[in-house]
């Protein structure tokens, strides 16, 4: 593993003193790490299980029970929702602020916000994909966060996703063919859940196959600093990072799952700044060219 | 007579190799599969569905990557189509 050279890049934890929504969520004790950010990196995802307290879930309920439109914001959290309102409660929840600044950074815009709500025994499953349309960003990500109020059983539709595919480049419903993959997660969770997605992967809701309405509350999030290192990097260095990001899935083709490696050592190199990072040398060797021009 | 369809997607594009991924399609209307239904592929490869009485009308192509693009990652690649009439 290459070294970091932390002076060649400006991160935004370097800002942090002077955003006042970062000052207001407390979230410094709360970061992720490196190993988490890593695990991100090769899921797609990062799951906290029941971090909301239950107060705020009994809230959420009827906050949900009256509805929430469906809106494109673009703007600050701050500007988006009330101090007070239950949404900057929610995003204000310590685990949860400190994993969403360790991924998007201060300041990130709401993108849009959306209720899914399944009703019980409704009879079709959405088909798997991902949100918005294809997204070729090599360094840079949007992050959705899913919550969920209520405890999900398994036959209440919890999210269907597919750990691992988020790199994939295929564009929205196009993979609605894919019914179900080996090492898939349907899932299921204590109320207060909360789960923040990489856009791109692949997912659905779930036929609700119980007798209670099933609420998912999602906010999707835009950076606006660059997404390197934004979370705690003490542990850097730590080889579970390197056995993180060369996790194999079991849906994933053996020869394909060698190029989501590939793939995530360059996002691993935009987000550190380590422009020599890798993994047995997958993409060292192939850009090797003694005597050539780069 | 009607069409059942099930497509497998396999680990390589052999199809004696391992399932891992799945659909189904029923005409006959007496099954309503649907997506993330199921944890358990209904095989193990291609092979031991055709042994079932599965038969093959379809394989993905082996395509090679477009310059400049071979370390892209997309659709899964090897897809199978099988079939019984009843």
């Amino acid at each position: 593993m290459g070294r970091i050279d932390h002076q060649s890049v400006i991160t935004a934890n370097d800002r942090a003193e002077i955003s006042p929504y970062v000052r207001c969520m407390a979230t410094t004790d709360h970061l992720l790490s490196s190993v988490e950010v890593a695990r991100f990196v090769a899921n797609g995802y990062h799951r906290m299980d029941a971090v909301v307290p239950d107060e705020l879930n009994k809230e959420a309920i009827d906050v949900f029970d009256a509805g929430i439109p469906v809106i494109y914001h673009g703007e600050p959290v701050a500007k988006v929702y009330e101090e007070g309102s239950f949404a900057r409660r929610l995003l204000a929840v310590p685990a949860v602020a400190g994993a969403l600044r360790s991924l998007v950074g201060p300041d990130p815009l709401v993108d849009h916000q959306a209720l899914h709500v399944r009703e019980p025994h409704e009879g079709a499953a959405q088909a798997l994909h991902g949100d918005a349309i294809i997204d070729t960003r090599p360094d840079a990500f949007d992050v959705q966060l899913m919550y969920y109020p209520h405890e999900v059983t398994g036959t209440m539709g919890g999210t269907l996703s597919v750990p691992g595919s988020h790199l994939r480049r295929t564009n929205e419903s196009d993979t609605g063919r894919y019914q179900n993959l080996r090492g898939q997660t349907r899932l299921t969770c204590p109320a207060g859940t909360v789960v923040l997605l990489h856009h791109g992967i692949w997912h659905g809701g779930r036929r609700n196959d119980s007798d209670r309405r099933r609420y998912m509350y999602k906010i999707r999030f835009n950076p606006t600093v660059p997404q390197v290192r934004l979370w705690d990097t003490s542990d850097l260095d730590d080889p579970r990072v390197s056995e993180e990001l060369s996790r194999f899935f079991p849906w994933c083709e053996h020869a394909t799952g060698r190029l989501e490696i590939y793939n995530r050592i360059k996002l691993w190199r935009a987000m550190t700044g380590n422009a020599s990072f890798d993994i047995d040398l997958w993409a060292t060797r192939v850009a090797n060219r003694p005597g050539r021009a780069a | 007579m009607k069409q059942q369809v099930m497509v497998l997607y396999l680990n390589t594009s052999g199809l004696d190799s391992d399932v891992l991924a799945w659909s189904f399609y029923d005409g006959t209307g007496k099954t309503d599969p649907t997506t993330g239904d199921s944890d358990l592929p209904p095989y193990d490869s291609g092979v031991e569905a055709l042994q079932d009485g599965w038969r093959l009308f379809q394989a993905s192509q082996l395509i090679p990557p477009y310059p400049g693009h071979e370390y892209d990652t997309s659709f899964l690649k090897h897809e199978f189509w099988f079939e019984k009439i009843e």
